[in-house]
């Protein structure tokens, strides 16, 4: 390792008294039980006015005309914009140099043709005086379609398929091999083939996407934005409008979740802004429940076809990967499903294909855990039938595969306690008493089943920077401009920056979701607990180095003329390696020099930039996840057990067990959280969640909570969470892998294997619904 | 939404005379599915009559049975300990439905008028001959997972979404209406949903100028051995897939009266009368009762992607039938 950087394990181990990884309460819980954490829609400023998005019936067409006389001649409405009178942008992502510039999602900005592309895509938005106005008037706007049928996905008759070269922004090709899959498998002993369905999926996170535009200046703009990432929207906005990125502020002090949707900059913030700059005042928009399925992108619609080649005795010999999916007409995005397929186990040769159709829909876009997610679905319920037809135990037939380098790149792993992960999951669940036969546990009508899985998620190559102010008098701001989830960042990093400081939590002041803040990754792809937690462990050696100079040049400190190398510091106090007894802490040495603070800044890499020593490029410019000399990537087991109506085919989850290794933990009760709501958001993929689509008209026929189903509480049984600790000196400077994305990984095919050891029936379509269950078991 | 005016009433005749009074006027009372419908632009009212004040109260035993008044709560009726006992399958139907908040709000009559969960019908984006008559019904051909097979017609296949209703046209309840002249009439509940036909856009045969007063369901052995089952996506808070109410009167080994009445798949809450005579005067038996649950499904018109719903409602029935006996 040729970093310098101390690693943090060093001054926080067993018995320093640290805080960090105990299961502090939440710092930001008061504040949000009371009401007073305030969310993107949720600020009260002088001359608000209401945005009010008006959508598009129909999912393929030209606007003929738009007639808003009735509407503007309502009370309260100040103004309406469609394509006609949108002020115009300095540039737009309507052509691929505009796209990756302004660094969109969608290769199309909504309002600035009289094109419709997809049902839901806004051609009007109504700005007045209070929201209800606005809503009222939106449903006056009379727009004269001229209709051409649509095509609704890769399914349709009319979809023409395509081999792209890349997918997912230019970040997965299209087309990998290693070796030579084909031949391997053509001569492989067992040969297993399987194709797997995937259902539209939505985040809907419980705050939906929001907007609060104020144009401070004629050429300065605050915006108040949910989002994962407050740099993302400002380079975005800036772009857009031509501006210095300086000139815009983004603010985001609270998330209601959003699992991916929040991480790029959508069509309705910049709507919002231009409709600022039109009215003169600042204007909110909040996207209604139905808007949140045409407003800020899904999982994508998708078949994965899977074949496995192995021997006898149930060693990978091929994997061949193919994966078709329905794309927007403009961009190529794909879900990097292939990803985990190659990598989870020992297996000689792998080949993945995406092949993509363009259909009358948004683009997809990240959703937790993406490409790990339906991916791992498909290689773990096919690693479940290898075991079934081998008679091996499914636990047995990982092991036996067990990867010990990355079987990508013959890396060796920073670290890997899957094994562990197995052992101890199997031991909590009690997998060990399971019949090895399927379809046999029976309890009274029901019959029970048990199965597993493996989980997986990559440290991505990220990096970002933090601030630190200590005070004379024992407090400390801190400060980078991250984001909360909602899942723990403010909590997790006030326990970091505590312990880098040698003060009580209680003394720090943490504050981040503000792009005056030094600059933060997005909160995506698991990046942020690593990342923002080792910027504010390096912004506090920033802190130490500086007041041991000061010391070691104070002719009246204990450390007069030590040498700087020569001091340490723990709990805050300034201190010689060799006698510990000579020091003192830093408010001595602060208020003897007349300081009243002192600042630091520090710079957190992770993953491959941060074992390379290497600069990991500006936060959020891409992966380059191979750079290190070590495979990094964290790894988990999920264990369920299910009891399943023959007669109806009911699916009910009575058992869960999830064991991660994941670095260090920050904070023992947020990431059992994080687990436990990973591992639920993936059982609503195995068992409920999809969104329809009508297949003529290519409109979602369920766009409400009401009828797109997420589990509730009598879902989800009591969940057993635990984490092997590791210490990785290699992926950052806190060894901080993080959870929110490896969460879900491998919980579908866990549901779904376990639905096969207590049916013996294979069911490869989610969600598996109690129809697919009972059509399952017919005679 | 639009704007509307809102009236509180103090009497029926006062809730009346305003409704009568302004074209499109709407009840309301828990408002738990007309304020979603106005939400998304689906009804549009002017004015609402508030009738929550209305002396609709009551959940009492009767010489002949058991009387709920209209404005009874959906929560206070399935917790009350003579609906409890001596006529459970209402009261199961009705903890099984929607959500603790919304049955603390919901009313009983409301309940009985709550409208289809068809997509098409609550997107006004979409053609749909219930909400838009003549425009045409693209579930036939479309998403109709949710839809009804039973009582459809060409121009709608929508779902009557309700428990309650399913498990009070098994025990024959009527439904007794107040007009503006303060006449009251009784209909039984059989009779007060429409089949779709070519009129969608009629869900029931309520006048413009009544009111539901009341509940009223006769005592019977059937009624206090009676069970509804219910299945559907998830666990709770969700509309059901199928369901079925079921009573039985069983003496010395044989069924002297047998009430079944099906949910989730019909267009109105499904009675099936023809599955009931079969089963009087023999032993119930899972032989005896798998008959009958196939009779209730003749005639059945699956579309694409509700074809399950043949098989499942008939086992749905069979399990209610069979959890009675045990």
């Amino acid at each position: 390792m040729d970093t310098t950087e101390p690693a943090f394990f060093e001054t926080n181990g067993p018995g320093t008294g640290g805080v960090v990884g105990l299961p502090l309460d939440r710092v930001d819980g008061f504040a949000k039980v009371t009401g007073q954490a305030k969310y993107s829609a949720e600020y009260k400023l002088p001359g608000l006015t209401y945005g009010v998005l008006r959508t598009s019936e129909i999912a393929r067409g030209k606007i003929q005309s738009i007639d808003t006389t009735a509407a503007a001649k309502e009370p309260g409405v100040i103004a309406i914009l469609t394509h006609l009178n949108l002020p115009k942008l300095a540039k737009t992502p309507n052509d691929a140099e505009g796209k990756k510039a302004i660094g969109a999602p969608m290769g199309f900005l909504p309002l600035t043709s009289d094109q419709i592309h997809y049902a839901g895509q806004p051609v009007a938005l109504v700005v007045a005086d209070t929201y209800d106005r606005a809503v009222h008037a939106a449903t006056l706007v009379r727009v004269q379609y001229a209709t051409e049928k649509p095509i609704v996905s890769f399914l349709d008759p009319k979809a023409q398929l395509f081999d792209p070269l890349k997918v997912q922004d230019g970040k997965t090709p299209g087309h990998t091999k290693r070796g030579n899959a084909q031949e391997a498998f053509a001569a492989a002993p067992v040969q297993l083939t399987a194709t797997y369905e995937h259902a539209i999926n939505h985040h809907n996170p419980m705050e939906p996407g929001a907007t609060t535009a104020v144009w401070e200046a004629a050429d300065r703009l605050t915006v108040y934005e949910s989002t994962q990432g407050v740099t993302r929207t400002q380079k975005a906005l800036s772009t857009m409008l031509g501006l210095p990125t300086e000139q815009v502020r983004v603010i985001t002090k609270y998330l209601g979740g959003g699992f991916g949707c929040k991480g790029s900059s959508w069509p309705h913030t910049i709507l919002t802004v231009q409709a600022a700059k039109a009215v003169g005042r600042p204007v909110r928009l909040s996207l209604t429940r139905p808007q949140m399925f045409t407003g800020m992108g899904h999982r994508e619609d998708q078949h994965q076809t899977l074949k496995l080649g192995a021997t006898k005795d149930g060693k990978l010999t091929a994997l061949i990967h193919e994966k078709t999916s329905t794309t927007s007409p403009w961009d190529n995005y794909a879900e990097p499903n292939s990803r985990i397929i190659n990598l989870l186990y020992a297996c000689p040769t792998f080949e993945s294909t995406y092949q993509l159709a363009r259909a009358n829909v948004m683009t997809s876009t990240f959703t937790r855990a993406p490409g790990e997610a339906p991916g791992s679905f498909a290689i773990e319920c096919s690693m479940d039938d290898l075991a079934y037809q081998l008679g091996i135990d499914p636990l047995q037939i990982r092991l036996l595969n067990y990867a010990d380098k990355d079987p990508t790149n013959g890396k060796p792993w920073s670290s890997k306690s899957l094994k562990q992960c197995y052992a101890r999951g199997a031991e909590l669940f009690g997998w060990s008493k399971r019949n090895p036969k399927a379809g046999m546990t029976r309890q009274g009508r029901y019959l029970i089943g048990w199965g597993m899985a493996t989980a997986s998620y990559p440290v991505h190559n990220n990096q970002g920077t933090a601030r630190v102010r200590l005070y004379a008098d024992g407090h400390a701001v801190v400060q980078t401009g991250a984001t909360d989830l909602g899942t723990g960042t403010y909590t997790v990093m006030t326990q970091v920056a505590a312990d880098s400081l040698g003060i009580a939590p209680d003394k720090v002041r943490f504050e981040l979701g503000d792009t005056q803040l030094p600059t933060a990754p997005n909160s995506g792809g698991s990046v942020a607990a690593g990342t923002v937690s080792s910027s504010i462990y390096m912004a506090a050696q920033d802190v130490w180095q500086k007041l041991t100079k000061l010391a070691v040049q104070d002719s009246k400190s204990p450390l007069y003329r030590a040498k700087a190398a020569d001091v340490v510091v723990e709990k805050g106090r300034l201190m010689l390696k060799t006698d510990k007894t000579k020091g003192e802490d830093f408010m001595a040495l602060m208020k003897r020099a007349e300081m009243a603070d002192i600042e630091g800044m520090g710079n957190g890499k992770y993953g491959a930039g941060y074992e390379t020593g290497r600069a990991a490029g500006p936060a959020d410019s891409g992966h380059q996840d191979d750079k290190g000399g070590h495979s990094m990537h964290s790894f988990g087991a999920h264990f369920c057990e299910v009891r399943v109506d023959p007669e109806v085919g009911t699916v009910r989850v009575t058992r869960w067990v999830s064991v991660h290794a994941a670095g260090r933990i920050l904070n023992a009760k947020t990431a059992r959280s994080q687990i436990i709501g990973g591992s639920i958001f993936g059982i609503g993929a195995a068992l409920m969640e999809e969104t329809f689509r009508d297949p003529n008209l290519a409109r979602y026929t369920n766009a409400s909570l009401g009828e797109y189903h997420i589990p509730v509480n009598a879902d989800i049984p009591d969940m057993t969470v635990e984490f092997i600790e590791e210490h990785d000196p290699y992926i950052n400077a806190m060894g901080v892998k993080g959870i929110g994305e490896i969460s879900m990984v491998g919980v579908s095919a866990a549901v779904a294997n376990a639905i096969f050891h207590a049916t013996g029936k294979r069911i490869r379509s989610l969600p598996i619904t109690p129809d697919k269950v009972m059509n399952s078991l017919a005679v | 939404m639009n704007n509307f005016s809102y009236t509180p009433a103090a009497t029926a005749k006062e809730a009346i005379g305003i409704r009568k009074d302004k074209k499109d006027a709407a009840y309301i009372a828990g408002g738990t599915t007309l304020l979603d419908l106005m939400k998304a632009n689906v009804e549009q009212h002017p004015q609402l009559v508030d009738i929550n004040m209305l002396p609709f109260k009551g959940i009492q035993e009767t010489t002949d049975g058991l009387r709920i008044g209209s404005m009874e709560r959906m929560s206070d009726v399935g917790e009350n300990a003579l609906v409890v006992q001596q006529y459970p399958v209402i009261s199961e139907a009705l903890l099984l439905s929607a959500s603790p908040q919304l049955r603390n709000m919901a009313s009983i009559g409301g309940n009985l008028l709550q409208r289809t969960r068809c997509g098409y019908f609550r997107d006004p984006a979409f053609p749909c001959n219930k909400r838009n008559p003549g425009s045409g019904c693209p579930a036939q051909q479309g998403d109709n997972r949710n839809l009804a097979i039973l009582g459809t017609s060409e121009a709608c296949i929508a779902t009557n979404p309700g428990d309650l209703a399913v498990a009070l046209v098994a025990l024959d309840a009527v439904v007794t209406l107040e007009n503006a002249k303060g006449k009251q009439r009784r209909v039984p509940l059989l009779d007060f949903h429409l089949l779709p036909g070519t009129t969608p856009q009629r869900e029931t045969v309520i006048e413009p100028d009544e009111l539901i007063v009341a509940v009223t369901v006769p005592a019977a052995a059937h009624a206090r051995k009676s069970h509804y089952v219910k299945v559907r996506d998830r666990a709770s808070y969700a509309f059901a897939l199928v369901s079925a109410a079921v009573g039985l009167d069983v003496q010395g080994g044989q069924i002297r009266s047998a009430r079944i009445a099906l949910g989730g798949v019909g267009t109105k809450p499904w009675r099936a009368q023809e599955a009931e005579k079969l089963l009087i005067g023999k032993p119930a038996t899972e032989e005896n009762f798998r008959a009958a649950a196939a009779a209730a499904v003749r005639g059945a018109q699956p579309r694409e992607h509700n074809r399950f719903k043949v098989e499942m409602v008939q086992k749905t029935v069979v399990q209610a039938l069979q959890e009675l006996m045990a």
